[in-house]
């Protein structure tokens, strides 16, 4: 929390200072200028700690926010790493001296570990149903929804976002009612159409479609926003003028509006397939990645491993994995894009 | 002209979203409705929509039979905590917007590489850490994983960017400190970016789930995210006990939402995502 103390200080102490700011406790006393931090302003003759002084202020500006990312973005994965090399598990936290280095030995029973290849093979189930679903109807509903800028249609707007800002919890209520098998809507309502009923959560095959519509439910609205932002960002000239051409509306979509999304389409791709390969929300709360480990993606995985069997450091050595998954996978697209220019 | 021609598209068009926005929404009306039924009604066969005698039962006892008054303190208090990370994000978009300096390409790449790295990898380092800092089992330390966003911080650098450096040259001349320039030049010309930040930080500070499921450990220190979740462990199922405490979730964030959406989706267009 050290983080709040460094945004509180700078902000008490130099609103009267005219001139310099404090550069605070979060700050290198090792620099020159900052031992005299204690001595307000100065006069113009008093150039040189000033100039060391000024050189700190927008470092004093970005620390705190900084200093939160770095403890809780950049140093877990040192430790994660750090942990992944070892025997960690709730005992040892207790009584570090009885945790073990055991080098890559969690990497290799992760490589063995048939759980592991079961969870990226429904992680992969996921991205390949999951990726064209969501950027497909994303985009179907944000090209329809810029048809017109009137009331109605700006007021449609909010339903389609409201899955997106929702609690993942309260999902997990909304969702495993509708489901429900004995009492839920959907059962009843393939009943009146003379269908069976489904085991939407309780089928393996089933649960992992069930799962994946929550999530798609769930993902669209942002997306929606951004392909939206988007679109209406594409100058009206360009369709007049199409128009002009004689260029049909289904042309000028794919030959005018389309090419100018291409940023926003990578970036919701690129997004997306992170997500998919990050998932974890819905078949934690809905499913708890059953039946039989049907719906266990590899978050799920690590989170199980991690803090239902305490095994921080098997957990970290799958959470590195997967991290390195990502990064492959971002970097191969962001090479795809720099090809296609 | 061609709005003749393009009458009767957008009429059905119109329909097929309005549709869709029904459809989409279908489970929040489902969750309202259910919320006023008896509980009986809502498991009995065949379902009714409309609840046959609503009433308020089930979120009386959500107060006073279950803790759902405490998680709601607790959670406001996260939410509370979260305008600090505001400021700080504020700060830094601030920071690398307006001024030069060693490292400033290097930081800012490290930050937005923090985007791309899952919860789940930080998820038990973070808990190692903070267990090291003893802030398990506080709001603070429930909090504090999620102060800042690199995204939260890109929003704030690319709109504090458009600010004319004559304004805070001009702040300077009259003898305003950096932080005193900040403060009374920059936040109030950020307004729509704050408010945008805003929103944002109070739905994802309502609906965080993870952390609070992580290091709150004692009861005291749940949020409703963490007591809704209990709700669904029951064994013996009570769906309008369910719906009224989604609900209590959920209608908050649907009322902000609708206040503030004009100036959401304003918000990414301003981050430059064409």
């Amino acid at each position: 929390m050290s983080g709040n103390g460094g945004a509180g200080g700078p902000l008490g102490g130099t609103a009267v200072l005219p001139g310099t700011t404090e550069v605070g406790p979060v700050h290198d006393d090792r620099r020159p200028g900052a031992r005299r931090r204690t001595r307000p302003g100065g006069g113009p003759a008093d150039r040189r700690p000033r100039r060391g002084r000024a050189a700190l202020v927008p470092y004093a500006f970005i620390s705190p926010a900084l200093l939160l990312l770095a403890m809780f973005g950049l140093l877990p994965i040192l430790v994660a790493a750090g942990v992944s090399l070892t025997d960690l598990d709730i005992g040892g936290l207790g009584n570090p001296e009885t945790v073990r280095f055991i080098g890559l030995d969690n990497y290799e029973r992760l490589f063995s570990d048939p759980g592991f290849w079961k969870a990226l093979q429904t992680t992969a189930f996921f991205v390949v149903v999951g990726v064209p679903v969501i950027i497909a109807v994303s985009l179907a509903v944000a090209v329809a929804l810029n048809t017109s800028e009137s009331r109605f249609f700006r007021a449609l707007r909010a339903f389609y976002f409201l899955p997106a800002i929702t609690a993942i919890v309260a999902i997990a209520l909304i969702w495993g009612y509708l489901y429900n098998s004995q009492f839920g809507l959907l059962n009843h309502l393939l009943d009146q159409v003379g269908l069976g009923p489904v085991g939407w959560l309780s089928d393996p095959t089933s649960a992992r479609f069930s799962v994946a519509l929550v999530a798609v439910w769930r993902a669209t609205g942002l997306n929606i926003i951004i392909f939206l932002a988007a679109l209406q960002s594409v100058p009206k000239e360009y369709h007049e003028a199409a128009a002009l051409d004689g260029a049909g509306r289904w042309t000028t979509f794919w030959r005018v509006t389309f090419p100018l999304l291409r940023f926003a389409l990578f970036f919701v791709t690129v997004t997306t397939l992170i997500g998919w390969l990050q998932f974890f929300d819905e078949p934690y709360v809905l499913t708890k990645g059953g039946p039989v480990g049907a719906t266990t993606s590899i978050s799920l995985f690590i989170f199980e491993n991690g803090f239902s069997l305490n095994q921080f450091g098997y957990a970290s050595a799958g959470s590195i994995v997967l991290l390195i998954l990502i990064a492959v996978v971002t970097a191969v697209q962001l090479r795809m894009r720099g090809s296609d220019d | 002209m061609t709005d003749r021609r393009r009458r009767p598209l957008v009429v059905l068009v119109g329909a097929v979203l309005a549709v869709g926005a029904l459809a989409t929404s279908f489970p929040f009306l489902w969750m309202i409705t259910s919320s006023l039924k008896p509980a009986s009604e809502a498991l009995a066969t065949p379902p009714t929509f409309w609840p046959s005698a609503p009433s308020f039962d089930a979120y009386t006892r959500l107060f006073t039979e279950l803790d759902f008054g405490r998680y709601l303190l607790n959670t406001l208090a996260v939410v509370a905590i979260g305008a600090v990370g505001l400021l700080a994000m504020a700060m830094a978009g601030y920071g690398f917007a307006k001024y030069r300096f060693r490292g400033r390409g290097v930081l800012f790449m490290l930050v937005l590489m923090t985007l791309m790295i899952p919860v789940q990898v930080t998820m038990i380092p973070t808990y190692l850490i903070l267990n090291e800092l003893h802030l398990t089992n506080t709001l603070a330390g429930i909090a504090a994983p999620t102060l800042v966003s690199a995204f939260g911080i890109f929003l704030f650098r690319q709109f504090m960017a458009t600010i004319p450096d004559e304004l805070l040259e001009a702040a300077r001349l009259d003898g305003a400190g950096e932080m005193r320039t900040f403060l009374t030049i920059v936040l109030p010309l950020s307004t729509p970016i704050l408010a945008v930040q805003g929103v944002l930080t109070f739905i994802s500070g309502w609906n965080s789930f993870l952390w609070p499921l992580i290091i709150a450990t004692d009861q005291d220190m749940y949020t409703l995210s963490v007591g809704l979740s209990l709700l669904n462990q029951q064994i013996t199922v009570n769906p309008t006990l369910q719906m009224a405490g989604a609900s209590l979730m959920v209608v908050p964030i649907i009322v902000v939402f609708v206040l503030f959406q004009r100036h959401i989706v304003q918000g990414f267009t301003m981050s430059g995502l064409k």
